[in-house]
C-alpha cells in the first residue's frame, strides 16, 4: 500500500460531491424526521405528537407481515441465485470472442427497466398468451400468477432469480479471472480434482466478490418496489406486498404522512442493521480462519 | 497455455506405463468442459427467452396474439412501432429518458473525477467518516424520499423537469462513481503525480493532460454503470415528472386503455427500452470484467 500525504485542502476536491449529495440525501432525511414526530392535517395546521407515530408502526401488524414476508423473500432468493451465480460464472468461457458475447448475452437482463421486467414476466406468465404459463398449463399444472398466492410467490422469486442472477454471475466470473494461471498448473500437478480445484483454489479467491454480491443482492432485494408492482401489484390479497410497497401505499395512497414518514425511519434503520450485521459476521468468519 | 501443455507432456514422458490413465483424466477434462458449455448454452437460452418472447410479441398484431402461442409472428406487422415513432407523445418519452440519463452521467462524473482523486491520494480531516457516508447512500430505499424529494423538487421549481431526475439520481449515482473511480485511480502510481509536479504541471493541467488519459477505461466503466442504474430506475423519475420530462418507462403504461390491453404496443415499447442497454454495454465489454473484478458495483 502506498502512504497517503495529508493535506486538508483535499477537502475542496470533495466539496462538489458532498454539497450534491447531501442535497438529495440530509434535506429530504430531515424533512422525513419532521414528518414523523408531527400530525399534519394541512400545510399550516400540525401538531407535535413526539413517538406516538413510532408506537404505531412497531405494533402494527401489516408492518410485521410486511417484514416477515420480506425476509423470507430476500433468504430465499439469497440461497437460488448465489450458488446459481457461481455455475453460471465458472462455466463462462474466459478467453476469445466467446468471452465477450457471453458477457453481454449474460448481462442482457440487468439493462432493461425495471418496470419493462415486470412486464416481461407478465405477459410471460399469462396462460392465454405467455410462453411460461402456456408451458404450465400443458403439463397440467393449474397455474394462475394473478389469483393463487403460491403461483405469484413463485413468479416474483422466478422473476428476481431471472433478473439478479446474472449480477452474481459477473462478480464471480471477474473474481475467477483474477486467480492467476499458476495456481490451475500447480493443481494440474497434484493432479486435483475437479472439486478440489474449485473449493481449494477457486471458492477462496471468490469470497471478497461474493461477500459484495451477497450484501448487494440483499440490499437491492429489501428495496423491491417496482417489478413485483407492475407484475402482481402486491397481491393476490397482500401476499406479495413487500415492505416498499407497503410504504407507498401508506404514504401516497392514504397520504398519511406522519405514519408514514415513522415507517420509513424504522425501514431505513433495519436496513443499516441487517447489513451490519452480515457485514460484521462475515469478517469475523473471515478472522477466524 | 502453451506452458500447461509441456508440463503435461513432460509428465507424460516421465511416467510412460501410465499414459492411458492419463488419457482417461484428459477425456475426463474434455467431457467436463463439453458440460460447462451446454450448460452455459441452456442457462443463456432460458435466459433469453422470456425476452425473444417480447420481441416476437412485437412484431405480432393484438388479435394474433390474443389468438394463439406461436414462435414466429404469421402476419409480420411493424404497426406497432410506426406508432411509437409516429407519435410526439411516445417517442419524447425516450428523448426524455435519454436525455435526464446523460446529464446525470455528466454531473456524476464531473464531481467524482476529483472528489475519488482527493480519496486516492490524500488524507484528510473526516475522509473515512465521509467515504462511508456517501455508500451508505447506496442503500436507502427510493420509496423512502419519494414524498420528501416531490416536495423539495416541487418547492425550488424544479418539478417536472429533466435535472430534478437526474439531481435525484445522483444520491446512488455518485457515491458510486467515487467508489469505482477511486478504485481505478489507486491502481495509478503516485509517481506519475509526483513526476508531473516537477516538470512544472499545475494541478488541473495536470490532471486533464495526464491523469484523465490514464484512467480512460475506469471513467468508461464509471459511465456504464451510471448509465445502467439511471436508466433503470423508475420509482423516483416517474414522481418528478408530470408531461414535459416523463420517461418512457412511465408512459407505457398508458397501453391500458377501454378496450383492453395494446399487448403488441406494450411489448415494442419494451424491446426499445433494451436497445439502449445493449448498445452501451458493446462499447465497455472489455472493461466491464474489471469493472466488476474492483467489486465496486
Amino acid at each position: 500500500m502506498q502512504t497517503k500525504v495529508e493535506n486538508n485542502k483535499a477537502w475542496f476536491l470533495v466539496l462538489p460531491v458532498f454539497l450534491i449529495v447531501a442535497f438529495s440525501a440530509i434535506i429530504p432525511l430531515m424533512t422525513v424526521v419532521n414528518y414523523s414526530v408531527q400530525d399534519i392535517f394541512d400545510p399550516y395546521t400540525r401538531y407535535f405528537v413526539g413517538t406516538e407515530w413510532f408506537k404505531q408502526v412497531m405494533l402494527d401488524s401489516r408492518l410485521h407481515e410486511a417484514l416477515l414476508r420480506q425476509f423470507i423473500y430476500s433468504f430465499t432468493i439469497l440461497i437460488i441465485e448465489v450458488p446459481l451465480g457461481i455455475c453460471v460464472a465458472l462455466m463462462m468461457p474466459t478467453k476469445g470472442r466467446g468471452a465477450s458475447l457471453a458477457l453481454i448475452l449474460v448481462a442482457i437482463p440487468l439493462l432493461i427497466p425495471w418496470n419493462v421486467v415486470g412486464t416481461i414476466w407478465q405477459i410471460f406468465g399469462r396462460a392465454d398468451i405467455g410462453l411460461f404459463g402456456a408451458f404450465m398449463s400443458s403439463i397440467g399444472v393449474d397455474y394462475n400468477y394473478a389469483s393463487d398466492p403460491t403461483d405469484a410467490w413463485l413468479t416474483v422469486v422466478l422473476m428476481d432469480v431471472w433478473h439478479w442472477t446474472p449480477l452474481v454471475a459477473l462478480l464471480c466470473y471477474s473474481g475467477l479471472r483474477a486467480i492467476p494461471e499458476v495456481y490451475y498448473q500447480a493443481a494440474r500437478i497434484d493432479q486435483a480434482s475437479r472439486w478440489a480445484v474449485f473449493r481449494y483454489i477457486q471458492l477462496p479467491k471468490l469470497t471478497n466478490v461474493l461477500i459484495i454480491g451477497v450484501l448487494l443482492r440483499f440490499m437491492d432485494s429489501f428495496m423491491i418496489y417496482t417489478e413485483p408492482f407492475v407484475l402482481t401489484g402486491g397481491g393476490p390479497g397482500s401476499s406479495t406486498t413487500f415492505l416498499s410497497q407497503s410504504l407507498v401505499q401508506q404514504a401516497i395512497g392514504q397520504f398519511d404522512l406522519g405514519p408514514a414518514a415513522a415507517f420509513s425511519l424504522v425501514y431505513f434503520l433495519i436496513i443499516l442493521l441487517v447489513c451490519w450485521v452480515f457485514y460484521t459476521t462475515i469478517m469475523n468468519m473471515q478472522k477466524d480462519k | 497455455m502453451t506452458q500447461s501443455n509441456t508440463t503435461m507432456t513432460r509428465q507424460n514422458t516421465a511416467k510412460k506405463e501410465q499414459a492411458p490413465v492419463y488419457s482417461k483424466a484428459e477425456r475426463k477434462t474434455r467431457n467436463a468442459h463439453l458440460r460447462g458449455r451446454f450448460g452455459l448454452v441452456l442457462y443463456v437460452v432460458l435466459l433469453l427467452l422470456p425476452i425473444y418472447w417480447l420481441v416476437n410479441m412485437s412484431f405480432k398484431t393484438n388479435t394474433e396474439i390474443l389468438s394463439g402461442l406461436s414462435f414466429f409472428p404469421e402476419n409480420f406487422t411493424l404497426a406497432n412501432y410506426a406508432k411509437i415513432f409516429g407519435d410526439p407523445t411516445w417517442y419524447m418519452g425516450y428523448v426524455n429518458s435519454i436525455f435526464y440519463v446523460s446529464m446525470n452521467m455528466v454531473i456524476s462524473l464531473v464531481v467524482a473525477l476529483p472528489a475519488a482523486y482527493a480519496f486516492s491520494r490524500y488524507k484528510f480531516i473526516g475522509d473515512k467518516h465521509m467515504f462511508f457516508w456517501l455508500l451508505s447512500n447506496r442503500m436507502a430505499p427510493p420509496a423512502v424520499f419519494l414524498l420528501p424529494f416531490f416536495q423539495l423538487y416541487s418547492s425550488v421549481g424544479l418539478f417536472d423537469t429533466h435535472i430534478a431526475v437526474a439531481l435525484a439520481h445522483c444520491l446512488f449515482n455518485v457515491p458510486l462513481a467515487v467508489w469505482i473511480l477511486e478504485g481505478f485511480m489507486s491502481g495509478v502510481p503516485r509517481e506519475i503525480d509526483e513526476t508531473a509536479y516537477i516538470d512544472g504541471y499545475s494541478f488541473p493541467k495536470f490532471f486533464v493532460r495526464i491523469f484523465i488519459p490514464l484512467i480512460r477505461s475506469g471513467i468508461g466503466v464509471t459511465a456504464f454503470f451510471c448509465f445502467m442504474f439511471s436508466w433503470v430506475e423508475l420509482l423516483l423519475a416517474r414522481t418528478l415528472t408530470s408531461v414535459d420530462a416523463k420517461p418512457i418507462a412511465a408512459i407505457m403504461t398508458r397501453t391500458v386503455s377501454a378496450s383492453g390491453m395494446d399487448w403488441g404496443l406494450l411489448a415494442a415499447a419494451g424491446v426499445l427500452t433494451i436497445l439502449p442497454g445493449m448498445l452501451v454495454i458493446y462499447f465497455v465489454r472489455n472493461h466491464v470484467a474489471k469493472g466488476f473484478a474492483l467489486g465496486r458495483v
